[in-house]
């Protein structure tokens, strides 16, 4: 009997062996589609635009925008995976913004200090106030898109009053380099290349910490087993209230990370930096995979989503074409990311 | 249907399959989980495409290619899970889809009209003013009868439909059944209970790995052979044998005066090392709600509940897990899995803990065990990275059973532990209570089977409104008393 167990055992590592050497396989040939494909389109694009979209300039300049929208959406992915949704992100920009500018003008601190400790103070105010999304939706079961809506409403309002409706300029230029500066531009030059923004090192580092998070550790199982079946997660023995508040402070940490970047780039905190952000969080995540139902979804394929939005806007910025038409055109892809990746779990079923 | 064939990846769920069944006839369709029964049924519904073979309705052959199509060709379903909507009466569940309308707007004599002639004609009582949600299982199901009737079904396709009725609600089903024969209804009727066919059967397919065995006229085939025919083997004994509880054996659990909203009225019974203790009684009686109020799926109101000894304060779940109980739900859709997760990460979901180190998981760890469960409780399945929702009834069920004994559990709670699955998987997990028994564990295994709760326990707690009624050794308790205890007769 043992003698069969440790056969059918041994078959039966093989078999998740190979099922996992066809898994890479797999991935591995879409990867190599998606990079075709993606040549092709960068070659045609290329052409249009005589030349502008390929070049290092341009492509940093991509990454650069794209950074305050992919790390929202990281927070984001994981409230939608739980089946939750963050509506407030946009206006968490904006207050942790300004609370974070009002801190670092009143504090005597300067240099890394001064960025580390608003740094600290902006993730608190975004955590809490995640914290405050998640407590209605964990202790009285009511839907987040009420309590994050109502938390967008409360949060830009506060924003406004803290400010007085103005942005609140930055005394310190602590946070310049942040906000603007590049590595590697000494090594770079000769090679007539830009640098690296450092902001776009905070958001891959961002990316990178996250994904690690959600697929290689306990509380990222729990993430998606509470949002593919609650009552399952919860009689596993899964605190169920704990995960999720834990979500949706993680998204508004994510965020007032982004606030900081936004903040630091122009050097002010302003009240009316975030709106409709929440909204480009959502598609990104959504194009990028992530099912709304949740219990489906990663923060890598988030990143490709915000990527894939921020260079469709770049592109069409480069053909002139006017900025209703982007809106029209930008709707309509995400509609067709969205209707293409069901028809492909449909028809290429697990 | 004729040499019907599908495949799934990984698995050839049917292959060749061919079948047929005669107006005012019922044809039983048996088989063990997996073996391609609700796969047939799926196909000849239009819910999925067959890869290969045909349909032929009155001798013409027929394209299915979704449910409208079955349902112009007079095919109706009756699936394990209603398709109903809760909040809708039951005129409007009836009516769904072809609503009477008078211009613009909804006629609701006519779909009341309609509607009650269906139930006149079946002789059903139920009432109308409420939402089907508010309806018994057994009324639900009347529903489901008279959606496929009001329009026009000629046949009908049962899945396991007395799975969750008492017997006498299984009574008027089979009154009922009897009547579509005679008004010219064909059915065909899925069903693990075979001791029920020959009240309702004509005819009997046996599936066995996606191939239609043997096609026999009831009368004809003994049930010893088709249970033979079904699994491919003799089944010997029924039920291992129940190991004795040593009398120094120690009390693994003790429940006192445990209450619960209104279903559980102060319970109080203990249950030593070693021991199988079933809770017996009818749907509705607070079995359920006691094993869950013992392991935190509802928290009690009262009681004591002591482990090993020791006083826990039971306040969710995770106390319970905590202190080794695992309870092992009826609803394994709902409560016992995440279906859109793999084999691997359901087997180690209520035991992260024992696979994390400083909060990674460790993926080596984590598939070991996984394949560990999946050879010792021979789970069907191409790898630990298959779905769940993939795999048949049985599986799913063996992969919820996997991720209990995982864990360091010592008490065990079964609620309903066999329910809709095939034979073979049922003698397996009873072997496996019995090792559990064996090795020290206590079990609590909630049954409507009187069978089982005879064949499985040392002893037997009846339980009526939520009390315990009675109390019956292994060898004291027979059907007869357990029904006059349950149906409170007599105490």
């Amino acid at each position: 009997m043992a003698e069969v167990q440790a056969e059918v055992k041994a078959n039966l590592e093989n078999r998740a062996g190979d099922a996992r050497a066809k898994a890479r396989r797999t991935y591995w040939t879409r990867f190599g589609i998606f990079a075709a494909v993606l040549a092709a389109i960068v070659i045609v694009v290329n052409i249009f635009t005589h030349g502008n979209f390929l070049t290092a300039g341009n492509l940093t300049n991509v990454l650069r925008q794209i950074t305050y929208n992919a790390i929202l959406a990281i927070g984001q992915t994981f409230v939608i995976i739980t089946g939750g949704i963050d509506l407030s992100v946009g206006s968490l920009i904006e207050l942790s913004g300004v609370v974070m500018a009002l801190f670092a003008n009143a504090t005597g601190l300067d240099g890394v200090v001064l960025v580390l400790a608003t740094l600290l103070v902006g993730v608190l105010v975004g955590g809490f106030a995640g914290f405050v999304n998640a407590v209605p939706v964990v202790r009285l079961n009511l839907p987040p898109f009420i309590t994050t809506l109502a938390m967008m409403l409360m949060a830009r309002g506060l924003a406004f009053k803290l400010s007085h409706g103005q942005p609140i300029a930055l005394n310190s230029h602590a946070f310049d380099s942040i906000g603007t500066g590049y590595i590697l531009s000494g090594v770079l030059a000769p090679l007539h290349l830009p640098g690296i923004p450092i902001a776009v090192l905070w958001m891959l580092a961002l990316v990178t910490i996250f994904a690690v998070l959600l697929t290689r550790t306990r509380f990222g199982r729990y993430v998606y087993a509470l949002g593919g079946n609650e009552e399952a997660a919860r009689l596993a023995g899964i605190d169920v209230a704990r995960a999720k508040t834990i979500v949706y402070m993680i998204s508004g940490a994510c965020a007032a990370v982004a606030g900081m970047l936004l903040m630091a780039r122009f050097s002010s905190g302003s009240p009316n930096t975030g709106i409709g952000n929440e909204l480009q969080s959502i598609a990104a995540v959504v194009v990028g995979g992530t099912s709304l139902t949740g219990g489906r979804g990663s923060v890598v394929g988030t990143f490709a989503g915000a990527l894939l939005i921020g260079v469709l806007n770049n592109v069409m910025n480069l053909l002139n074409i006017e900025s209703y038409t982007q809106e029209i055109v930008l709707g309509a892809v995400i509609l067709l990311a969205v209707i293409v990746d069901q028809l492909r779990r449909k028809y290429v079923a697990a | 249907m004729r040499g019907i064939e599908k495949s799934f990846p990984g698995v050839k769920a049917l292959s060749g399959v061919t079948l047929d069944v005669n107006a005012g006839e019922l044809l039983a369709l048996v088989g063990e989980n997996g073996a391609g029964k609700s796969t047939l049924m799926k196909i000849l519904s239009g819910a999925q495409p067959a890869d290969a073979g045909e349909i032929v309705v009155d001798g013409v052959v027929a394209k299915i290619a979704g449910p409208k199509d079955a349902e112009h060709l007079g095919i109706g379903m009756i699936y394990q899970e209603f398709n109903l909507v809760p909040d809708l009466g039951v005129i409007e569940n009836i009516m769904l889809g072809i609503e009477p309308v008078r211009g613009l707007f909804l006629d609701p004599k006519g779909a009341t009209h309609a509607a009650s002639t269906v139930l006149a004609e079946l002789g059903i009582e139920l009432p109308l003013d409420v939402p089907v949600r508010r309806l018994s299982v057994a009324q639900q199901q009347m529903v489901e009868i008279c959606k496929c009737l009001v329009k026009k079904a000629r046949l009908i396709v049962m899945d396991e439909p007395t799975a969750a009725l008492t017997d006498r609600e299984i009574d008027r089903l089979f009154e009922l059944i009897l009547r579509l024969k005679k008004s010219g209804v064909a059915i065909i009727y899925i069903s693990h209970r075979l001791e029920e066919l020959p009240r309702i059967a004509d005819r009997v397919t046996v599936l066995r790995d996606g191939k239609a065995i043997e096609t026999r006229a009831l009368a004809d085939l003994p049930q010893d052979e088709m249970i033979r025919l079904m699994v491919g083997r003799a089944l010997d004994a029924h039920f291992p044998e129940l190991p004795p509880v040593r009398a120094d054996a120690p009390v693994m659990l003790q429940v006192a005066g445990l209450r619960r909203g209104n279903r559980v009225n102060g319970v109080d019974f203990s249950v030593r090392a070693g021991e199988i203790i079933a809770l017996a009684g009818l749907v509705g009686a607070g079995r359920t709600e006691i094993v869950r109020a013992i392991a935190g799926a509802d928290v009690p109101d009262a009681g004591t509940v002591t482990v090993e000894g020791k006083v826990v304060r039971i306040t969710s779940p995770r106390v319970g897990i905590a202190a080794k109980i695992a309870l092992i739900t009826e609803d394994r859709k709902n409560q016992g899995l995440v279906l859109g997760m793999s084999v691997r990460a359901n087997t180690t979901l209520a035991h992260l803990e024992q696979f994390t180190t400083r909060g990674f998981i460790d993926k080596h760890k984590e598939d070991t065990a996984a394949n560990q469960s999946i050879a010792e409780l021979r789970i069907r399945t191409p790898s630990d990275e298959q779905l769940v929702r993939n795999l048949s009834g049985g599986n799913q069920q063996k992969v919820v059973l996997a991720k209990w004994l995982v864990g360091d559990a010592r008490i065990f709670l079964f609620d309903e532990p066999t329910r809709g699955i095939d034979i073979g998987a049922k003698a397996e997990i009873y072997t496996l209570m019995v090792d559990l028994a064996r090795k020290g564990a206590a079990i609590v295994m909630v049954s409507s089977e009187l069978p089982e709760v005879l064949g499985m326990a040392h002893r037997i707690l009846v339980i009526r409104d939520g009390l315990i009624r009675a109390e019956f050794s292994h060898a004291d308790a027979t059907q007869e008393k357990i029904i006059a205890v349950a149906a409170g007769a007599a105490a």
